[in-house]
């Protein structure tokens, strides 16, 4: 798949971006984590969000996840206008979160992990369907955990990120969210997590991909987001853009000129169903 | 693939075809993983079986009328009230949390008892719902205390240590003891009320079935979604051993008194406890809150609810103790629930095997816990040593409880388990 390709689709004027943030704003007692943030994120793209350390990247993903709640601004899904009060209302919505530190509990072992919070069964718990589809699960994403039935504390990082990646998956999401998750891995668990993140657009989903590394960036991601100090920084077709262009734009080298905009935004100003 | 197993992947279960997996098939194989699991610091409830036989075994020899059939009877219906009570430390303990007033609770709870059933003349239910109700209403006073301010559990049933503990000494009035008629319902139940042996061999059958039906069952759910099952004569062996053991106690148990009808109510609620701590999404979130509880918010679990059920669960498990205990002591006085009930029913838990630190221990950590710390205290007595002893003696046994604790989890630390 070219990503020329998909650039037609996306201008075409049917198609609504599944999310849509506008001007969010937050803040953290006399930090400003963010000011007047806009995303958009369409069906079988893969949007990277990148910026510099405390950017505010974990923040905007925690007020999509439902763990911050924002303090103006506006949350659009499929087009309605929504808002995000708890983690349980950002999953019914379909988004799909895998934080930063991965939020596993370390005691409880894969199965348990991956079904916290809406588990099968209606009375007891039905651990046998549970730890099938975990199988299934595992399987889909080419995932290497040799039992589901090991305390999570026990598994390497990579497989930890899987095991995380694949929690977000149960509940048929429209958009996953990923915080940062190559940040700890090693050259090869990098490679499985990303090709997990193409395995994701494949489905038709959403992925939000917060990375600190370009090259990862660079690989996956269909359109770059780059925030600087809380704030918009520029957004940008990853095809159209060199890494020395991003770059400039993480370290604020290109503040107040003329930022890229991505071609297709096209539908910036349809939202208001 | 060119496998040196005569299996090729795809014929085994779902969960056995990675190849790095040690599979452990049958008799042999359940004692070597049960080996693994030790030497990597899962110890369960090991060294609290271990502690317990030993203990058994040094008093025995010091006093041959420690393990007589009389004994331990006594030991027990000593073990119900305040095992009991440490039920309900269990559930604190697994969300990593603390209840000290429990003690006082329990006494609360006697004076209730007392007041409304001996003075007041209520009918025995009521005293007994109003009784475990105040209980369950402190326990909810404690969870919204907590869920609203934060404050640590350590302060906030600290402070319900002293207030309650006043409560009692203002229930019971200035006489300050308040006698249950000996011949009343509850006290002829806790004193005198045991299990005829056909009743208490038909139970031990019911359990045994019971046990090997919902193994089967699992046993067959797993066949059917594909996954192992383990081996049937390991299953068979289990319930059989399960039902030497359980007719082998009732039987001596029945050349004295037999099975007491508190403590039978003891064990069942151990096993009503353990079921849902384990088969319940409650009990799921329980260990995932004790586990981490920023994981267990953002996977969308009620973390406020989880802790708020669980400060109350642990008050009404108090009350119920107190209520057991005043009807055993025909009396509700200004000493009930004081002095060693508090420390008791914690370390009961603790040395049991339930973690302090949250996420890791069981319902059964109660009873075993509670057996010793009951052991020691029937053992030293028949020794005829006071309790000057028997505080240094259990305050030992519970140090090295958390020791056993603290090291476990820093070897599952070490093997990446922690
Ligand atoms: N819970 C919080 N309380 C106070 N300040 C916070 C909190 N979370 C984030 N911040 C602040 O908000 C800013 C953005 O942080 P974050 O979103 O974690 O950045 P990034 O993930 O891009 O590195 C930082 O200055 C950080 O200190
Ligand atoms: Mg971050």
């Amino acid at each position: 798949m070219t990503l020329e390709a998909t650039a037609p689709e996306q201008t075409a004027p049917a198609r609504e971006p599944v999310l849509s943030i506008k001007q969010i704003s937050k803040g953290f007692g006399a930090v400003q984590a963010l000011t007047d943030i806009e995303m958009d994120v369409y069906p079988g793209e893969v949007v990277a969000i990148v910026g510099d350390n405390g950017a505010g990247k974990s923040t905007l993903v925690k007020i999509l996840a439902g763990v911050h709640t924002a303090d103006s601004g506006q949350i659009f899904f499929d087009g309605r206008r929504v808002t995000i009060p708890t983690p349980a209302a950002s999953r019914e919505l379909g988004i799909a979160t895998v934080f930063q530190d991965l939020a596993l509990c370390d005691n409880l072992d894969v199965v348990s992990n991956l079904f916290l919070g809406r588990e099968l069964g209606s009375g007891t718990l039905d651990e046998e369907q549970m730890e099938q589809q975990s199988w299934t699960l595992l399987r889909q994403l080419s995932a290497k955990i040799p039992s589901v039935r090991i305390a999570v504390a026990s598994l390497s990082g990579g497989q930890r990120q899987t095991v995380a990646i694949a929690r977000s998956l149960i509940g048929d999401p429209k958009i996953v969210i990923l915080d940062e998750p190559t940040a700890a891995l090693g050259v090869a668990q990098t490679a499985e997590v990303l090709n997990l993140v193409e395995r994701l657009r494949e489905r038709g989903l959403g992925v939000v991909l917060i990375s600190h590394n370009m090259a990862d960036v660079q690989a996956v991601a269909d359109r770059v987001v780059v925030l600087r100090l809380g704030r918009n920084n520029g957004n940008f077709r990853v095809p159209d853009v060199s890494y020395e262009e991003i770059i400039a734009a993480i370290t604020g080298a290109t503040d107040n000129a003329v930022t890229r905009r991505a071609t297709a935004r096209p539908t910036q100003e349809v939202p208001e169903a | 693939m060119t496998a040196t197993n005569t299996e090729t992947p795809a014929e085994r279960a779902a969960d056995q075809q990675d190849e790095r997996l040690i599979l452990d098939e049958g008799l042999g194989g359940a004692i070597r993983s049960f080996g693994r699991r030790v030497r990597v610091g899962n110890l369960g409830s090991l060294p609290v079986v271990i502690g317990l036989i030993v203990i058994w075994a040094v008093f025995q020899i010091l006093n041959p009328s420690f393990l007589s059939p009389d004994n331990l009877v006594n030991l027990s219906l000593q073990c119900a009230a305040v095992g009991t009570i440490a039920i309900g430390v269990v559930l604190v303990l697994l969300l990593g949390q603390i209840d000290l007033s429990i003690g006082s609770v329990s006494g609360v709870a006697s004076a209730v008892l007392g007041v409304t059933f001996a003075q007041w003349h209520w009918p025995i239910w009521l005293t007994i719902i109003a009784a475990l109700a105040l209980g369950a209403a402190i326990g909810l006073l404690y969870g919204l205390l907590f869920a609203r301010f934060g404050v640590p559990s350590f302060v906030i049933t600290l402070a319900g240590l002293l207030a309650f503990l006043g409560l009692q000494l203002w229930i019971l009035g200035p006489n300050g003891t308040i006698n249950l008629p000996f011949s009343s319902w509850v006290v002829q139940v806790a004193t005198s009320m045991f299990l005829p042996p056909w009743l208490a061999y038909t139970f031990s059958g019911i359990a045994v079935l019971v046990f090997l039906g919902s193994d089967w069952l699992r046993a067959r759910r797993r066949a059917r979604a594909g996954l192992s099952t383990g081996s049937r004569g390991l299953m068979l062996a289990k319930a059989a051993l399960l039902l030497v053991v359980l007719v082998a106690i009732v039987a001596y148990l029945a050349q004295d008194r037999g099975v007491g009808v508190t403590f039978l109510l003891f064990v069942m609620l151990v096993v009503i406890t353990n079921f849902f701590l384990t088969r319940t999404r409650w009990g799921r979130a329980v260990f995932a809150v004790g586990g981490s509880v920023e994981a267990a918010r953002r996977a969308g679990i009620k973390v406020n609810r989880i802790f708020i059920s669980v400060f109350i669960l642990c008050s009404a498990f108090a009350a119920l103790g107190g209520l057991l205990s005043a009807a055993r002591l025909t009396a509700a006085s200004n000493s009930s629930g004081t002095g060693d009930v508090n420390l008791n029913a914690i370390a009961a838990a603790v040395i049991g095997g339930t973690s302090l630190f949250g996420g890791r221990g069981s319902a059964w950590s109660a009873l075993l816990g509670i057996f010793v710390i009951q052991s020691i205290s029937s053992g030293l007595t028949l020794l005829s040593l006071d309790s000057s002893v028997r505080y240094m003696v259990t305050g030992a046994v519970l140090l090295l409880a958390v020791i056993i604790d603290s090291l476990s989890r820093r070897s599952r630390a070490s093997h990446g388990q922690a």
